[in-house]
């Protein structure tokens, strides 16, 4: 139940002396439309929606027909455009800067359309006047609960590890969860004062079934009487000392031991308190703190296995002021849940839980938008993401904004919908990310460090992209300073934004990247390499007709590789183009690994080639240049020629050198028009491009563009192409999908290759066939 | 140790029940002792019987409870008084002092005990009293106990009773009525902690659960919080006592019901939930204290009781141990909380013996040696 307001009456006094960094915290104000606000017993959320006017990239053909061809023409042009695009933000503080932020918020709001201020949680009564006062918007009271709920739906269906599992002894205190394409139903446990348990079936359908008067109000309130310390916060760190055994009365404390027959071990508190009837002993501030903890924690994860059960769910998501991102009480939680369920329903709790309110108030408000109708994205650029809010365990947090604790959710409205890849074997079991590097230490130093000194060389690279703009540079220095400052994060927490992976890594810089305007720092690289390579496209078609159909099906897939040579995302490769511009697809065919590969299937492909050809192939492509034009094509051509339909997937948006769908889009027409067997294929429709709707040089097979989705259905593909070592080996790996796929790749990168069990250079040539499909043939 | 006498046991008869809190002895008198039978009796015999039937209080801590006696009752052939005597387990090892300072082990008799103390004190008998107990099962002879109770009454009362009204505090008032068809019932025992379990037969029942927070935990957070030492002071501050100025309401947050979810403004939200406030800590008196303590305890069993009950499918819920020893405030609280959350569809009952029925069934066990051949 709802709140703790009263509580902490009389301790905000209005400090107006503090100055906020205010272009860090409250951004893109002056578009900003629609407020909502949520306040609790300590903290104030904000949530807003604005529009972000940010440069993108993008490329146009010439008009070819319209004049001859000369060498020294490139073949599209690059241009780059202002793009607007919605964004969501919200930011946490504590209450004692409302007064604050409402002045700096009203000085800076631009948009007059704005008339109503979505309010919810506790304190939105008490602080009614003053915001209405100071922002001269009207406030408008929501449901607490149902704004809850509305928040709780919105991050299950649009952040990926959202939810995560607690386990404080494992190798790893946060565990995430994948995310369910199907979020109902599921039963929410609010801890506030009180508890409320709702069980939630669908969009608008939620019943409180349930709930108990014991929650984090019994445990402040008791706890303040029996230990005569007021703050919350102080109360958790007082039980997280105490050995609550002093205070309770155990299993065997009764027994003498275990009570075996009922398999109540020894250690199982039989009475909570039951050593503390007596007036002879002193008990510690510590042991009574903590034994009231496990009291109320065992209490209400008892009350949640009982109504989870009665009401057959299994996902349990726990969430409230007791909860929020405190490691103390998500422990006992834990350890209650597993202990009443016997380890059949596991305590799930939220990443952005604390936004729950703000996030639902802000959705009520804001139903004229649809934000419903479309997908939103994290951005890691503008997020701070999981951080404890116990300040002395986070000397990161107080670090960085001084003494104004703040926090921030900012998520992007993608231009697609996502949805699952309809070949996953098994969507609710699919990890795209081959290594967790939450779990693996030494991956983490590794890529950390690897990240780390890459940076130079993206923001030299970033410079040169917009080499016409005097104010790069200084542009590109924030760049550095922001992606490092979340590598150093990251290095303290790096759970900070769900699991950690080489992806996450990946993603977070080009996000920190196009937070700072440097929307394509490659696309002058890409449109230089894509040049090169298509000149020398007829001659390579040529030498690979002339091989027998054994040789030829050798030369294509060593030509494939050698075109993923060519990676400007890997460290090792981008120091060799960098120091060998000369550097060709010969050269790089001579670096590949001789067969066997490291992992070497070849035989088992060329077997399945002699048979009949594949109905459709979906394959996603990596980098442009020699490993789109000289690579893909003409293994492509092979497909097609074999009556094997072909989609090429290839990024909606830029990241690094990979070949995007608008430059794609040229570049098979400039090939079309040299080849008649591509341009045949093109024009009967038997050669697809369609877009993957991401922007990551990694791939996740759950968020993929409808569109592809539908064509990947409608076409029946039956064969999935995995290419480059981001969608191939850093994610997908393991990906078991419901027809053939071929995953391959070179490992540019030493320590990969040698934790493989292999060397730089090395080939990974994975081709699989689903059990089901084995047992046909 | 087994029992392989075929014949009546040997006097004294005693079932006990060692808790974490209390131990419960009960002592049957017999009442028909031939003028032959008392002359062979021994002098130690003589004297723990006169002993236990002559004083209602034993040192300084040990009670009987008289008003529960039952009288003129036939046990294995034998008619007489069935005694009810409870002391501290605090005060086991005096007791066990008393047991070796009357000779207790000359009597050759044998003693039956359950509960956890059984197998805590065990060697403490042995060593000190050289005594060898018989242990017990604690929930087999809490139902063994309670539905022989039940069955020979309560010298001629019913030993079960319910509340008529419970949803109304001036028409509510306490009913006998008849366990004649008990099962399956939902037995809810609340001792030091609670066990909650489902009982189909005499001898097919399963424990659905338990919760730490029972009774023990009630007089641990009233000695902290007030500073009082029993449970009966406890109990009577607790009568005096205000719990809504501890307690935060429904109304309190939503200032009336919070119809969305159905809840009545006089619902409490939060436990102790005003107590975050430092004024209200300053504003209320230690029986404030003691009532939203019991309240709380209460409600929260009440609770896990109905929804085990759902759950199992049960419509009888029984309450039994020595939390209700005379404690109306938190019966009538049970039988408002299941009828009141269940819709009626739920009813509590309770038995007059509250916390003595795994003592009965110790001694349940003693005699039945005898009888099986």
């Amino acid at each position: 139940m709802a709140t703790y307001v009263e509580a902490v009456r009389g301790s905000h006094s209005m400090d107006k002396s503090i100055t906020l960094p205010p272009d860090e915290i409250f951004r893109n104000l002056e578009n900003a439309k629609r407020f909502a606000i949520d306040i609790g017993g300590s903290l104030t959320k904000l949530a807003y929606y604005s529009t972000v006017q940010h440069k993108v990239a993008k490329v146009r053909s010439f008009d070819h027909a319209a004049k001859q061809e000369s060498d020294g023409e490139p073949l599209y042009e690059i241009s780059v455009q202002e793009e607007i695009t919605a964004r969501l933000h919200f930011i946490k503080f504590e209450n004692t800067y409302i007064e604050t932020c409402l002045d700096f918020i009203k000085d800076h709001l631009v948009n007059t359309e704005t008339k109503v201020i979505k309010a919810t949680g506790g304190g939105a009564y008490k602080f009614k006047d003053l915001i209405e006062k100071k922002l001269k918007l009207k406030v408008d009271k929501e449901d607490e609960m149902s704004c809850l709920i509305k928040g709780c739906n919105f991050v299950l269906k649009n952040i990926p590890h959202e939810v995560f599992v607690y386990a404080k002894h494992g190798d790893s205190e946060f565990r995430f969860q994948n995310t369910h394409p199907d979020i109902f139903p599921y039963l929410l446990v609010n801890i506030g004062s009180g508890v409320s348990i709702v069980k939630v079936e669908a969009e608008d359908r939620f019943e409180r079934i349930g709930g108990s008067s014991i929650g984090g109000g019994t445990f402040w309130g008791l706890g303040a009487l029996l230990t005569k310390t007021k703050r919350f916060d102080e109360l958790l760190q007082l039980a997280s000392r105490g050995q609550h055994t002093s205070v309770d009365m155990l299993v065997k404390d009764i027994y003498g031991g275990a009570y075996g027959c009922l398999g109540l071990t020894g250690d199982l508190i039989a009475s909570s308190f039951g050593k503390s009837a007596t007036a002879e002993k002193e008990f510690s501030k510590e042991d009574m703190a903590k034994s009231l903890l496990h009291m109320i924690s065992n209490d209400i994860g008892q009350l949640a296995c009982l109504y989870a059960r009665l009401h057959n769910l299994s996902r349990v998501y726990f969430g409230g002021f007791f909860i929020r991102g405190h490691p103390v009480t998500m422990h006992t939680i834990t350890y209650s849940i597993n202990y009443f369920t016997k380890g059949e329903v596991q305590a799930l709790f939220l990443r952005h839980e604390g936004y729950l309110g703000a996030i639902g108030a802000f959705l009520k408000g804001a139903e004229e938008d649809n934000p419903n109708q479309y997908c939103w994205g994290e951005n890691y650029a503008g997020s701070s993401g999981l951080l404890s809010v116990s300040p002395e365990l986070n000397p990161m947090q107080r670090e960085r904004s001084g003494t104004f604790l703040f926090d921030m959710l900012e998520m992007d409205r993608l231009e697609r919908q996502l949805v699952n890849l309809p070949l996953l074997q098994d969507s609710s079991s699919y990890i795209p990310d081959t290594v967790d590097l939450t779990e693996d230490t030494l991956a983490r130093e590794y890529w950390l460090c690897c990240f780390e000194e890459a940076l130079d060389g993206v923001v030299k690279r970033a410079i040169a992209s917009q080499k016409d703009q005097p104010e790069a540079a200084e542009r590109a220095e924030k760049f550095r300073q922001k992606y490092r400052d979340k590598l150093q994060t990251l290095r303290h927490q790096p759970f900070a934004y769900g699991s950690l992976t080489v992806r996450s890594l990946l993603d977070t810089r080009e996000h920190c990247l196009n937070e700072f305007n440097f929307p394509d720092p490659y696309s002058k690289i890409k449109q230089k390499e894509n040049d090169l390579a298509l000149k020398s496209y007829q001659r390579v078609l040529k030498t690979l007709e002339e091989l027998s159909w054994e040789q030829r099906q050798i030369a294509l897939v060593r030509g494939l590789l050698a075109g993923n040579v060519f990676d400007w995302g890997a460290k090792a490769v981008s120091d060799v183009l960098e120091s060998d511009p000369e550097f060709g697809f010969e050269k790089a065919k001579q670096q590949l690994q001789e067969r066997p590969w490291l992992v070497d299937t070849y035989n088992q492909w060329i077997e399945r080639l002699k048979g009949p050809p594949h109905k459709c192939a979906l394959f996603f492509v990596d980098n442009s240049g020699m490993d789109i034009i000289l690579g893909v094509f003409p293994f492509v051509r092979e497909l097609l020629s074999r009556g094997t339909e072909v989609v090429l997937a290839s990024n909606s948006g830029p990241a690094l050198n990979d070949v995007t769908n608008g430059e794609l889009q040229i570049l098979t027409e400039r090939i079309a028009a040299m080849d008649p067997a591509i341009q045949a294929s093109l024009s009967e429709d038997r050669l697809t491009l369609v877009q993957s709707g991401s922007s990551s040089p990694c791939l996740d097979l759950s968020r993929l563009d409808k569109v592809l989705a539908t064509v990947v259905r409608e076409r029946g593909t039956d064969l999935v192409v995995i290419e480059g070592m981001g969608r191939a080996i850093h994610t997908n790996y393991y990906a078991a999908l419901s027809c053939e796929s071929l995953k391959l790749a070179v490992i540019k990168n030493s320590w990969l290759a040698d934790r493989l069990g292999g060397k730089i250079f090395s080939v990974v040539f994975k081709y699989e066939v689903p059990s089901i499909i084995q047992g046909h043939h | 140790m087994k029992l392989k006498s075929v014949k009546k046991p040997a006097f004294p008869w005693f079932g006990m029940d060692i808790g974490g809190t209390l131990v419960k002895l009960v002592y049957f008198e017999p009442k028909d002792i031939t003028a032959e039978e008392e002359q062979e009796e021994v002098e130690s015999l003589k004297s723990i019987r006169r002993y236990l039937t002559s004083n209602v209080a034993y040192g300084k801590t040990g009670v009987r409870d008289v008003h529960l006696e039952l009288r003129e009752l036939s046990m294995c052939g034998r008619t007489g008084t069935l005694h009810f005597i409870r002391f501290p387990t605090a005060a086991m090892h005096r007791f066990i002092q008393m047991g070796r300072d009357k000779n207790f082990s000359s009597l050759h008799t044998t003693l039956c005990a359950t509960g956890g103390g059984a197998y805590k004190f065990e060697s403490d008998f042995r060593t000190t009293a050289d005594l060898e107990l018989v242990k017990l099962d604690e929930l087999d002879c809490l139902i063994h106990g309670l539905l022989y109770v039940d069955s020979v009454g309560f010298n001629g009362h019913p030993e079960c009773y319910y509340f008529e009204n419970p949803s109304d505090t001036q028409a509510c008032v306490k009913q006998p009525c008849s366990l004649a068809h008990p099962f399956p019932m939902l037995l809810v025992n609340i001792g030091s902690g609670v066990s909650v379990l489902a009982v189909y037969s005499k001898d097919n029942y399963k424990r659905v659960t338990g919760t730490s927070l029972g009774g023990g935990t009630f007089l641990g957070l009233c000695c902290l919080l007030t500073g009082c030492e029993t449970f009966e002071e406890a109990l009577e501050m607790a009568s005096k006592g205000d719990s809504t100025k501890v307690d935060k309401l429904v109304r309190d947050i939503y200032g009336g019901d919070y119809q969305r979810f159905g809840l009545q403004g006089s619902a409490v939200a939060s436990s102790f939930g005003h107590m975050m406030s430092k004024e209200r800590r300053d504003s209320i008196s230690r029986e404030d204290l003691a009532r939203a303590t019991l309240v709380t305890i209460t409600n929260n069993i009440g609770s896990i009781a109905r929804m085990c009950a759902v759950n199992e499918k049960i419509e009888r819920v029984v309450f039994v141990g020595n939390f209700l020893r005379i404690n109306t405030v938190s019966t009538k609280l049970l039988a408002y909380a299941m009828d009141f959350w269940s819709k009626g569809q739920l009813r509590a009952l309770f038995l007059e013996h509250e916390g003595y029925f795994g003592a009965v069934g110790a001694l349940l066990e003693l005699l039945k040696a005898s009888e099986d051949p």
